[in-house]
């Protein structure tokens, strides 16, 4: 018993400190983001942060929509499903804007993410690591958070909520297909119901959650990308872990905020 | 093989009391090492005697759990962040690998340290990089990345990289490692003229007796995390010490055990 606490004690601790190892490394990247640039200690590399927006947001594009339009079709046919027996069929339209917007885009764009991007940002910071690329920058006095953090931090925070936003009319369109199409409801009547559905704080709500975890899924890369120890096992290693702790961190975060917007918003 | 003297009185780098220990093994146990300006200083050393982590504490690399170690009169681990950025531009690095960044071109690598740390134009900074890269023989390899070109061409980009800010020290860890014999003799000589022309102080850690002997003023020779030996080429090849000669001569027999297991063979098979 007094092991099992003791066990319990040692996990919690490990967890807090993970948690704030994360914090520390977000608020460093958010120093130099803001203050560092302006008391000259280094500007925010441009170049590289539009390369990390493209390879984040363009070139995931493409797996984005093809998995959120599917998401679209079996949300419907779901909702469909239980709508038929009420003889509300037409309600899919509704009950798919909103979960697309409020929950699904957001959500999915993220788990994307992690796959997509966060493994790729933490192999290569690892790899930078283990073949001593980060120790040169320390050591020619170029900070590897503003270096190395901050364009993928940075990226993520830019384009995530745009991509969401277009995930999230594709999986409404995913949606739209199904009513139209195969459930037979009329185009003009589909649409207007959505539209009558949404209100301005599911849009804004979805693009916030989209923010946290594109965050979450940038910080925890680097994090995980720094810590790599042990050549190219450790990066293997790393990278799972990488993706693993971001869909815990994605959902934990998601679970938060959608209590907290169903109690305060 | 002409006697050189240390070239000045000025200590640039300065260990005192050095240790460290990994998982509490101790790897260096009470170092004391001076280093003068201007000089080349070989520290040598079988694989594991801890000269690696010598350097790698010495550059801040690791934290020492006992001494301190100045370079230039100041402690990296007690300046802070501005103070530490400051002195790094006065030393550089040549990594064992190189450790080009990889998603840069060899001259983005070299051009860097320039446009982070200088004002200067774009089109000085281009002319410098060419410089730079023709010192080590490379200037018409700027437009390939670190993956397109072989790891001695690495290694002579990273030392043109490290020449970038013109710094007082630079540090090599294994210079010759892995280069074909004319490479590392290119290497021998740069590390040379740089000290005889430009009055860089060199810190140069390697087990090859060959290009040690050539290029040092001034050898140190560790052994399990102790100096046992330090002098000019001359005294430390007719030294006496029976690690030393068993060391520089590769003789399989003597003082430094092959085997390093702390088992007795026959109870670890009998076990």
């Amino acid at each position: 018993m007094k092991t099992l606490l003791r066990l319990l004690g040692m996990s919690v601790l490990d967890f807090l400190g993970y948690v704030g190892g994360l914090a520390l490394l977000f608020v460093d990247g958010l120093w130099w983001m803001t203050i560092g640039p302006f008391r000259n200690k280094g500007r925010i590399r441009r170049g590289e942060t539009f390369y990390q927006m493209e390879h984040l947001g363009v070139r995931s594009f493409g797996i984005v929509s093809l998995v959120i339009f599917f998401v679209g079709i079996i949300l419907a046919f779901q909702m469909a499903y239980v709508l038929k027996s009420l003889g509300v069929t037409v309600y899919v339209a509704n009950i798919t804007g909103v979960a697309m917007t409020r929950e699904m885009a957001p959500l999915l764009v993220a788990m994307v993410m992690t796959g997509f991007s966060g493994a790729a940002i933490t192999a290569e910071i690892g790899t930078m690591v283990v073949s001593e690329e980060v120790l040169a920058l320390e050591t020619s006095a170029l900070n590897p958070i503003r270096f190395l953090v901050v364009p993928r931090v940075m990226a993520a925070m830019l384009i995530m909520p745009f991509v969401t936003l277009i995930a999230t009319y594709i999986g409404i369109f995913g949606g739209f297909f199904v009513g139209n199409v195969l459930l037979g409801i009329e185009a003009e009547k589909y649409i207007h119901r959505t539209l009558d559905a949404l209100k301005y704080r599911d849009v804004v709500t979805g693009l916030l959650k989209a923010e946290a975890f594109g965050i979450l899924v940038a910080v925890i890369a680097c994090h995980e990308g720094f810590r790599v120890t042990g050549g190219a096992e450790g990066v293997g290693r790393a990278t799972t872990n990488s993706v693993v702790r971001s869909i815990i961190a994605i959902i934990i975060c998601d679970m938060l905020f959608t209590a907290f917007f169903f109690y305060f918003l | 093989m002409t006697t050189r003297k240390k070239k000045t009185d000025e200590v640039v780098v300065d260990v005192n009391d050095l240790h460290v220990t990994y998982d509490g093994r101790p790897i260096l146990a009470g170092i004391q090492l001076k280093v003068f300006r201007g000089e080349i200083l070989v520290i040598m050393g079988g694989s594991g005697c801890g000269k690696s982590t010598l350097l790698r504490t010495i550059i801040g690399a690791e934290t020492p759990s006992r001494g301190a170690v100045k370079i230039l009169g100041r402690d990296l681990l007690v300046l802070d962040e501005d103070g530490r950025n400051e002195l790094r531009k006065r030393f550089a690095i040549l990594f064992q690998s190189g450790a080009l960044y990889n998603s840069m071109s060899v001259g983005e690598n070299v051009a860097l340290p320039l446009r982070e740390h200088t004002d200067l134009d774009d089109e000085i900074i281009r002319i410098m990089v060419k410089m730079k890269l023709e010192l080590v023989g490379l200037r018409d390899f700027e437009a390939l990345m670190p993956a397109q070109i072989s790891g001695g061409m690495k290694k002579r980009v990273g030392l043109a990289r490290a020449l970038a800010l013109d710094p007082e020290i630079i540090f090599y860890d294994e210079p010759g490692a892995g280069l074909d014999p004319i490479v590392a003799g290119v290497i021998d000589k740069l590390i040379m003229d740089l000290s005889g022309k430009l009055g860089v102080t060199s810190i140069v850690v390697t087990h090859e007796m060959g290009s040690a002997f050539r290029i040092a003023d001034r050898m140190v020779m560790l052994y399990e995390g102790h100096v046992v030996a330090e002098g000019t080429p001359q005294e430390i090849r007719a030294s006496s010490n029976p690690l030393v000669r068993q060391f520089i001569h590769g003789e399989p027999d003597g003082p430094i055990p092959l085997r390093r297991s702390k088992v007795d063979y026959e109870e670890d098979l009998l076990a």
